[in-house]
């Protein structure tokens, strides 16, 4: 009897995991529920830059101008959905555009925009993913909104289309203007 | 007026859908007539209004009706006519009103083609098909209307994704679901022998031919995405372990075992309950790939917009049904192992491993899927595995399926002779070690491990396999040589071989180069000139593109010419790369065009142009077709569609046949 009971033990066990997933999904869902690093300092960084590895962009730098940082790789397909909107939509707002190449080879992320075309004012690059794991990117893509004073104000997971363009970025980026409330 | 007609069949086919469902099976349990006989008449009653439904929502794309939203967010005035037939299944509503239609005409085809089976058994096959049927037109009424209006109606709708305008995304979703649906075939027949408590083999042989056909257009349907992914995805790659890929993979996976266990039970008796389990599974699969897909659980190119709700919807159903069924597996499946014994070097043995290593490579694909959930869980953080973990996995798994599967044929069922097996096969061996050596030595010295294992491994197959034939050939009498059973599986099996050489020789060898190419100027990739003509604008239907020449030729002979596009589509200013590929047996050239580098020149200056030159890729998909076709050439033995050898009086009252379930007491947790 145990052994004709097994699958449909195995079976509940994931019935139990894929309901767990979607109320993950839904108590992070993008806008809803503030990452915790809204309204908090961006992580440190010091990252390589894809085109010259020599040098490198640390987070202090990029102080005094917002920016979005677009999490990116040249193995990640949603990323390649999300090329155009990125390049047609995004880039015309005028918002410095800081493409993080994430887990990727350098290699590899330059023949990607060779051949899709570079629509990022800078790219760094993540190799390790240790930089990943400070903002907490679970997936490519996935951007963040970062104010001149260095905070978090807004994170997209998933890709950019234009209706979380109008509907989110928008709002968020003319809220720039206006100072970060303090975070807890 | 048309789209709520639309609305009204789907609910009146869910009326049907319930009746179709309940009244058989209660029929069947009681023995009444009438109730059985009802269920026919249901399902023909049913397919009517779905395909009225999925007709209006065609006919709404067709004349532009932009009052549906559904219609509006998937299609625009200058969408070309046949991408508005697509369109219909382009996102997740008409998508979902797609699986409704293939589960009806599957059902229809089992009701029509299984006139000579017990009634009772029929009724409650075509029970069990009713009552998914009456999850998904219920999850489609309550969460899913693709009929409703958008009022004020729109003057001109959004655009169809134009990465899914492509004549290979017309037909990839269509033989996909009939794949996927196909086993809610075999599931039924297990479910309505597990109700029926009819466990002998007789089901089993009948629902083999529905698996073959479902197995094989799940095969079609696999490698038609993995050749658009090839060519429209703009990068060369054609699988990538991405979770919805995963969701039809699964199902595959478990299906293939599935065809084998089912030989195994249907021809000796044995494995019957492990046939059972996979049956439920192979469709339990299915379900979840549609889950996943439209849940919004993993993020995926092919996600459709997730919707909580319709998540714990599917999975509430999922949960029904498989729950279900396997409690009534559970309790119900055959106490005793039946069949004739087999020995430990058997074909049964063999078919057993082939089963073992298929059900975990489909265990570890839905463990790598479902990982980034799992991490959450656990606290680890949502991290996904990539390519790298289901490639190895993979390969690690099918390395005793290669091994193994030129013995399957040699060996006899109940007990296979070792030693003349290995003498028949030992041509193909030699073979494959020669054709290494001579590779590595003197063809091509620098191919790497994997190509030379893939040499191997294909001709080990394929040799393999062709011994089987010729001994076939040699030793049986004239039209008594290969049943279409037997040819199916050779031809399965060489499609196999023709896979493997094209995975493995195409990834170890493959040249892939970005070159800046000014006009005019010519570059030598591989042994090949490949000269670029500069850039033009070229006029689509829906889009404009700019178009580069490229030719290509060898010693001055010019074997192709390229025209690798950049569109931009008129509606959200999107661009998509169409690369231009020159197909061949052994090779295929491949180009898409990058970006303009010189700015200044304005698109007449020089470009960025990305070359692969692959060998043998296309075996990869020319080995899915000949598996297909085995799995349609299987399926039509007449074999499978012979009578039962009892009469219909005798199944109809479950409890004069074989041992009643009931009687024998069910031990908890015994």
């Amino acid at each position: 009897m145990i052994a004709r009971l097994l699958p449909l033990a195995v079976f509940a066990a994931l019935v139990g995991l894929l309901l767990y997933g979607i109320e993950w999904n839904k108590r992070h869902e993008m806008t809803e529920v503030p990452s915790p690093l809204i309204g908090k300092p961006a992580p440190e960084f010091t990252l390589p830059l894809l085109y010259d590895s020599t040098k490198s962009v640390s987070r202090k730098e990029l102080l005094g101008k917002p920016y979005l940082i677009n999490v990116f790789g040249s193995w990640c397909p949603t990323c390649q959905f999300e090329h155009p909107i990125l390049t047609a939509q995004i880039k015309p707002l005028g918002i410095k555009l800081v493409g993080l190449d994430w887990k990727d080879q350098p290699d590899d992320a330059k023949r990607w925009l060779a051949q899709f075309g570079n629509p990022y004012d800078a790219v760094i690059t993540d190799q390790d993913g240790r930089a990943g794991i400070d903002f907490g990117v679970y997936m490519a893509p996935e951007s963040f909104l970062v104010d001149a004073q260095g905070m978090i104000r807004y994170k997209r997971i998933g890709m950019f289309t234009p209706e979380t363009i109008k509907s989110e970025l928008l709002p968020k980026i003319a809220e720039l203007s206006t100072p970060a409330k303090a975070a807890q | 007026m048309l789209p709520e007609l639309g609305q009204f069949a789907l609910i009146l086919a869910l009326l049907l859908a319930s009746v179709q469902c309940a009244l058989p099976i209660f029929g069947a349990w009681r023995g009444n007539r009438t109730l059985i006989a009802l269920a026919r008449p249901a399902v023909a009653g049913q397919a009517v209004f779905v395909v009225l439904a999925f007709g209006l929502l065609t006919y709404a794309f067709a004349t532009q009706d932009f009052s549906v939203a559904y219609v509006a967010q998937n299609s625009n005035l200058a969408l070309p006519w046949y991408y508005r037939f697509s369109a219909v299944w382009g996102a997740h509503e008409g998508s979902l009103l797609l699986w409704i239609l293939i589960l009806n005409i599957w059902t229809v085809a089992v009701a029509a083609f299984s006139r000579k089976l017990p009634d009772a058994l029929m009724a409650r096959v075509l029970g069990v098909l009713g009552f998914i049927s009456c999850g998904f037109l219920l999850f489609t009424i309550l969460t899913s209307n693709p009929f409703l209006r958008h009022i004020p109606a729109l003057a001109d709708g959004n655009d169809l994704n134009p990465i899914l305008q492509d004549p290979g995304l017309i037909m990839h979703p269509p033989m996909l679901y009939t794949g996927y649906v196909g086993f809610s075939v075999a599931f039924s027949f297990a479910i309505a022998a597990l109700l029926g408590g009819e466990l002998d083999v007789a089901w089993v042989r009948w629902a083999r031919p529905w698996t073959n056909v479902a197995w094989a257009f799940l095969t079609l349907g696999i490698s038609l995405g993995s050749w658009w992914a090839y060519y429209v995805l703009g990068w060369g790659g054609w699988w990538f372990w991405d979770p919805v890929e995963n969701a039809s993979f699964m199902p595959w996976l478990v299906g293939t075992a599935l065809i084998h266990s089912q030989a195994v039970t249907e021809k000796r008796g044995s494995l019957r309950a492990w046939t059972l389990v996979l049956s439920i599974i192979a469709f339990s699969l299915s379900l979840l790939g549609t889950f996943l897909v439209r849940s919004g659980v993993l993020t995926s190119v092919h996600a459709f917009a997730s919707d909580p709700a319709r998540g714990k919807f599917i999975l509430g159903f999922l949960g029904i049904v498989v729950g279900g069924s396997l409690l009534i597996y559970a309790i119900r499946a055959p106490k005793i192992a039946g069949g004739k014994l087999f020995k430990l070097l058997s074909r049964e043995t063999l078919l057993l491993v082939n089963n073992l290593m298929f059900t975990i490579a489909a265990a570890m694909v839905l463990i790598g899927t479902l990982y980034p959930i799992v991490g959450e869980l656990i606290g680890a953080g949502r991290i996904s595995v990539g390519p790298p973990y289901f490639g190895f996995m993979f390969a690690l798994l099918m390395i005793p399926v290669v091994c193994l599967m030129p013995f399957g044929p040699f060996f006899r069922w109940g007990e296979g002779n070792w030693r003349a097996s290995w003498r028949a096969l030992r041509p193909a061996l030699v073979i494959a070690i020669a054709a290494v050596l001579i590779a590595k030595f003197f063809v091509a010295p620098d191919t790497s491990l994997r190509g030379l294992a893939g040499v191997a491994a294909s001709l080990w197959v394929g040799i393999g396999i062709a011994l089987y034939a010729l001994k076939r050939w040699r030793e049986s009498p004239r039209g008594k040589r290969y049943t279409p059973e037997m040819f199916g599986m050779i031809l399965a099996h060489f499609g196999v071989a023709l896979f493997l050489a094209g995975v493995l020789i195409t990834e170890a060898t493959s040249v892939e180069k970005d070159l800046r190419f000014e006009p005019g100027q010519s570059q030598n990739i591989g042994g090949l000139d490949f000269r670029f003509r500069g850039v033009q604008r070229a006029q689509g239907p829906n889009y404009i593109a700019d178009e580069g020449t490229i030719e290509v030729s060898r010693n001055d002979q010019l074997i192709a010419t390229l025209h690798p596009q950049k569109r931009a589509y008129g509606g959200g200013g999107q661009i998509q790369t169409k690369s231009d590929i020159d197909p061949g047996l052994t090779r295929d050239l491949y180009v898409a065009l990058g970006e303009p580098l010189d700015e200044a020149k304005q698109g007449n200056g020089a470009w960025a142009v990305r070359v692969y030159v692959k060998p043998f890729v296309r075996w990869i998909w020319l080995g899915g077709l000949f598996m297909m076709a085995g799995g349609f050439c299987a399926a039509a033995d007449r074999r499978f569609r012979k009578l039962p050898e009892r009469e219909d009086e005798k199944a109809l009252a479950p409890m004069t046949v074989t041992q009643p379930v009931e009687a024998r007491p069910v031990e908890a947790g015994a």
